[in-house]
């Protein structure tokens, strides 16, 4: 704390009081996936959030990937993310608590109005898919270890079609994140997967619109984990485990459902 | 939509809206903050360089303008990795705060200003010293003659560190986690409404951005017009 106190001191200290923020005993880091983030949910619940439990809330929005590696770093108190199978093996290492089921939404397969593909009103994903394989129709992918991306791979392979080998062809990783990815598929009339709440809030969307919805394997889970302090002495335990319980609590739940986008719910609580 | 986005550029400085005007001022805190402990290790750095001889001193010169290169992105993930709580400086607490994002400016733009300082002062030195030593006066007494002859083209390497640091996003959105009113900046405003394709709010931020970058630079080259009418008075 000493050297912390001098660092500070030696011409930082316009930033002083914002820096030393941070640290205070009733606040916490979450490491998140962007969705919630770019979707306006967290600019809807986060201030009563932070009214019910007191608790000050930062929230550093990365793809589901980088989150959990920044968490498994220790730096973060709360995991709010969408890939199960890897949020088991980030809780079966060790590095959090207690994976809770907190909401869902869908993802959607989104693209040129013109539908090059032909995939249009499909319900059946893997058809779909194979489709725009056989057309080598232009598909936008995250390419970046995020949930979405790894349930997009999950798709391709339930498809039988393996897109790694037309990389860079018709089927383009951009590597980048949900919004830069959209942006890519809109400048160049790509087919791209998205989750739904992003699609509804996001701003550009040039002659875009949802292709293939109301797949059951478009299903997607957010989970919320409190890091483990057994692990990452750091982590503000106490105030971590507010923030979850309220997330999962009535009040939580209830303003998860209550978040509208032109009417329309974006994420569907499903605590148990 | 350049249009909208000026227009609406315009419209958010006229609204006053409180939310620009803190992301603006933490730019500003930011970049000021790494901008004066930059200059108060570069000029050092590019001064002794520049006067003093010494083996690999071609070396020294040659690694220093490439690190005017740094990518943002690869200091940020330095700097990442060292305040990370698993990182050798984890203990501080300083990661995703603005002092992160300060450490990685002046990582980013020491090299920049100390290598255009060094080409500034080896110049003059080149120039002037064996006048000085005619004189018997020695070099390290003849650098306050050479910071005040180059004073202005010391300024001019200044603003290019303080342009690149009030630009730059690589670093800040991976040290500072562009976290609502803790972290975010002019920057990485863009890069989040960006990513909303709300592209017409990105343009208007980067058209902000761009005036305080003009009012920086009109300053001082108006102190820098009105220094020079005194002087040949």
């Amino acid at each position: 704390m000493q050297i912390k106190r001098t660092l500070q001191a030696l011409g930082l200290s316009v930033i002083l009081p914002v820096a030393s923020g941070l640290a205070s005993a009733d606040s916490i880091v979450v490491q998140s996936t962007t969705s919630t983030k770019n979707s306006g949910l967290y600019d809807y619940i986060l201030p009563k959030a932070e009214q019910s439990t007191g608790v000050t809330i930062n929230v550093v929005a990365v793809g589901t990937g980088q989150a959990i590696k920044n968490a498994e770093r220790c730096d973060g108190d709360v995991l709010l993310v969408h890939a199960k199978p890897s949020e088991e093996k980030f809780v079966a290492a060790g590095f959090g608590v207690e994976r809770s089921d907190l909401m869902y939404n869908d993802f959607v397969i989104v693209g040129p109005s013109s539908d090059p593909a032909g995939v249009n009103g499909s319900s059946n994903v893997s058809e779909a898919l194979s489709t725009i394989a056989s057309a080598s129709a232009l598909f936008a992918s995250r390419g970046d270890d995020s949930g979405t991306h790894k349930a997009e791979l999950r798709l391709w392979q339930a498809a039988g079609t393996d897109p790694s080998e037309a990389s860079g062809s018709w089927y383009r990783e951009t590597g980048s994140g949900m919004g830069a990815t959209l942006n890519a598929a809109v400048g160049m009339g790509a087919y791209a997967m998205t989750d739904r709440a992003t699609w509804t809030k996001f701003g550009n969307k040039g002659d875009f619109e949802i292709h293939v919805e109301g797949d059951e394997r478009l299903f997607n889970q957010y989970g919320v984990i409190l890091v483990n302090a057994e692990k990452c002495p750091s982590v503000n335990s106490e105030a971590g485990q507010k923030f979850i319980d309220w997330l999962l609590s009535d009040e939580g739940q209830d303003t998860i459902a209550s978040y509208r986008v032109q009417g329309n719910q974006l994420f569907f609580p499903n605590a148990n | 939509m350049l249009f909208d986005a000026f227009s609406q550029a315009v419209a958010l400085i006229m609204s006053g809206d409180p939310e620009l005007f803190e992301i603006l001022w933490l730019s500003i805190q930011v970049s000021t903050s790494a901008l004066a402990i930059s200059v108060i290790l570069a000029l050092p750095i590019g001064t002794v360089l520049a006067i003093s001889e010494f083996p690999g001193k071609r070396l020294c010169v040659t690694v220093l303008n490439s690190l005017m290169g740094l990518p943002p992105v690869v200091v940020g993930l330095l700097v990442y990795l060292m305040l990370s709580r698993s990182g050798p400086l984890g203990v501080l607490g300083l990661l995703y705060t603005p002092t992160a994002m300060v450490i990685a400016q002046v990582v980013l733009i020491t090299p920049i200003i100390a290598a255009l300082a060094y080409q500034v002062m080896d110049d003059l030195h080149r120039e002037y010293r064996e006048l000085f030593q005619s004189l018997g006066i020695d070099s390290i007494r003849a650098i306050p003659t050479y910071l005040w002859d180059a004073r202005y083209s010391l300024v001019t390497s200044i603003l290019a560190g303080f342009g690149r640091a009030i630009s730059e996003v690589g670093a800040v959105i991976i040290v500072g986690g562009n976290i609502d009113h803790l972290t975010r900046v002019m920057t990485t405003a863009i890069a989040l409404e960006t990513s909303k394709g709300e592209l017409a709010i990105a343009l208007a931020l980067g058209i902000i951005l761009l005036m305080l970058a003009l009012l920086v630079n009109a300053g001082v080259t108006t102190v820098r017009s009105i220094a020079l009418k005194k002087a040949y008075v």
